[in-house]
């Protein structure tokens, strides 16, 4: 991992990182990784990969109408409310 | 004896025959989480006025005649990722330092309908990232077993509350062991459950496809009785199977004669330290002397599990934690001057180092051109991981390792030494990574007098034999009965 890779992943994750913590994210993302080449040394040749543990396939309920949560309770742990919004920074120009 | 040292069936027996009140009870859990609290540190938060009101209902209940289920008037104790209406829910990061959920997770509802009565919310590794609840914002939990306190190590809340006698009991998610350990080392029973068998609805979860809500409790009964409760389909979590429970709580007295147990290759080796290694052999001449038979099996691929949990928790991580952004909830920084310095700020400062390095790494995981070396090679390996062990099941009704390979005395401590702790996964990431259910009881000490706990998987949606042949263990040894002595003040 070279310091440009770490701000790269840094941006795709929204973190701003200190120079410190660049350095220390290097290299333990590479011991990490290191690691996780262990699984290089399985032969997984025609093998399926398993998403789901279960076999369950599509899980259906009768469509009745049912309340959802009340708005303002909703809303209640939102950092910036207006008129029963979200308030959020401009997002477009 | 004191009544915060009973098990949860003891004292509901107490309290259904009116020799103690669920008022009594409470006070006494509340008395001595006064006395070493300030040495275990397990809770986040405490609710312990809630507390005595609620039991104070149940004893009106209990005298006007009603007959209450098993678990009614118990204190127990939730990790801090499973919500609580109206009680503040952290998952032990700053984050959600002043979160206050507006619902409550299924488990909690469950518990709540049975008359429970919730003491407090648990310390946990920040958004479950971690093995020993040490990269916790708030607080690290100490092991209750660790006296001198400079050996030894750390513990999730669930686990030290337990050994502490603080509660009779806790839930808390496991995904690749922090549970199963934390409760070995703290000389107490866990279990995870199968996937699928308990809702996680309402509870914040960083790995969706490896974690599950466990037990963890002074002995196999209380464990039995719990999950009978909490486990079953929910609408609200479509990954809930429908399964009959019933016979999940064993017996009274069980028999295991003709049990067949396996007993991997792999997990025998020289990793092991030797008091564990005893410990286990020990174990399992009181198995083979109740009449089951102990068999060496295979799993040639079992040393690949930490590597494809590290790689699938590091996936999924990433994109579970997308969603703290500042806006809908949790903490949010200040001093921005647009929606992508909002983000950037808000993430840097709420989330901890670890969690930083569980996004950072799952972004490359999932990234284009590492996809497939990295995460579909996991997901590949757990197929390979499932299908040997489904081979070994023909052969076997249960598998015995050790739950860990060292003792709390030997226990490595300091985030740093993360690689090292998912080497010694080896023993609890495979349950997690193809969902079987596990069972840690104690099973012996250390030279130093640190608990030793062994692990029982089975097939999944089998915990009723995990459980049968937990509690034939406990009634012929009394590893599960021996508790800390607190005394550091």
């Amino acid at each position: 991992m070279t310091l440009n890779d770490i701000e790269y992943l840094a941006e795709t994750a929204k973190f701003e990182l200190t120079p410190e913590e660049k350095q220390y994210f290097a290299r333990s993302i590479d011991e990490v990784l290191k690691f996780a080449d262990k699984l290089a040394e399985l032969n997984t040749e025609g093998v399926e990969p398993t998403i789901y543990l279960l076999g369950i396939k599509n899980v259906f309920r009768e469509d009745t109408v049912q309340s959802s949560m009340d708005r303002d309770l909703l809303l209640k742990n939102a950092s910036d409310v207006e008129a029963g919004c979200y308030r959020v920074p401009k997002v477009v120009e | 004896m004191e009544s915060y040292k009973l098990t949860v069936h003891e004292a509901s027996d107490l309290i259904k025959k009116k020799k103690l009140t669920s008022q009594e009870l409470t006070q006494a859990a509340i008395n001595r989480i006064k006395q070493v609290e300030q040495d275990i540190k397990a809770f986040i938060t405490l609710t312990d006025e809630s507390a005595m009101e609620e039991a104070e209902k149940v004893d009106a209940l209990i005298n006007q005649g009603e007959d209450l289920p098993g678990i009614a008037g118990v204190p127990f104790g939730l990790e801090d990722s499973i919500c609580t209406e109206g009680i503040r829910t952290t998952c032990a990061s700053k984050m959600l330092e002043n979160f206050v959920p507006q619902y409550e997770a299924t488990v909690f509802g469950k518990l709540k309908a049975q008359k429970g009565i919730l003491l407090g919310k648990l310390n946990m590794d920040e958004f479950s990232l971690g093995l020993t609840g040490e990269t916790s914002y708030f607080l690290k939990t100490r092991n209750p077993w660790d006296v001198n306190q400079d050996i030894g190590g750390f513990c999730i809340g669930a686990a030290a509350a337990v050994a502490a006698d603080e509660v009779f009991y806790s839930l808390a998610v496991d995904m690749g062991g922090s549970l199963r350990r934390s409760a070995a080392l703290c000389g107490a029973v866990g279990l995870k459950p199968s996937y699928g068998m308990v809702s996680r609805y309402g509870v914040i979860l960083s790995a969706s496809s490896l974690a599950q809500i466990g037990i963890i409790a002074k002995d196999v009964r209380d464990c039995g009785m719990i999950l009978q409760i909490i486990s079953g389909h929910d609408e609200k979590d479509p990954m809930t199977v429908r399964t009959d429970l019933n016979g999940t709580i064993p017996a009274s007295e069980p028999s295991i004669k003709g049990m067949r147990i396996g007993i991997p290759r792999e997990y025998l080796d020289d990793r092991l330290n030797s008091d564990v290694a005893e410990a286990i052999k020990k174990a399992l001449k009181v198995f083979q002397d109740l009449g089951a038979c102990v068999e060496e099996i295979t799993l040639p691929s079992v040393e690949y599990a930490p590597a494809a949990y590290s790689t699938i928790l590091s996936a999924e991580a990433s994109s579970n934690l997308g969603r703290y952004d500042g806006i809908k909830f949790g903490y949010k920084a200040e001093g921005f001057s647009d929606l992508d310095e909002m983000y950037k700020k808000t993430r840097s400062q709420g989330f901890g180092q670890q969690v930083k390095l569980r996004i950072m790494l799952g972004n490359h995981i999932l990234s284009a051109e590492n996809c497939e070396r990295y995460y579909y090679k996991a997901l590949q390996a757990r197929t390979i991981i499932k299908g040997e062990f489904e081979k070994a099941f023909e052969k076997c009704d249960i598998i015995i390792s050790p739950t860990c390979s060292t003792t709390g005395s030997e226990f490595e401590r300091g985030t740093d030494d993360f690689l090292k702790a998912f080497l010694t996964d080896i023993y609890t990431a495979p349950a997690g990574v193809i969902g079987l259910p596990a069972l840690t009881i104690p099973c012996g000490f250390d030279d130093n007098g640190f608990p030793i706990g062994m692990q029982l998987m089975g097939r999944a949606f089998e915990e009723g034999i995990l459980l049968k042949a937990g509690l034939a263990f406990e009634q012929n040894t009394d590893y599960h009965i021996k508790r800390p002595v607190i005394n550091w003040r």
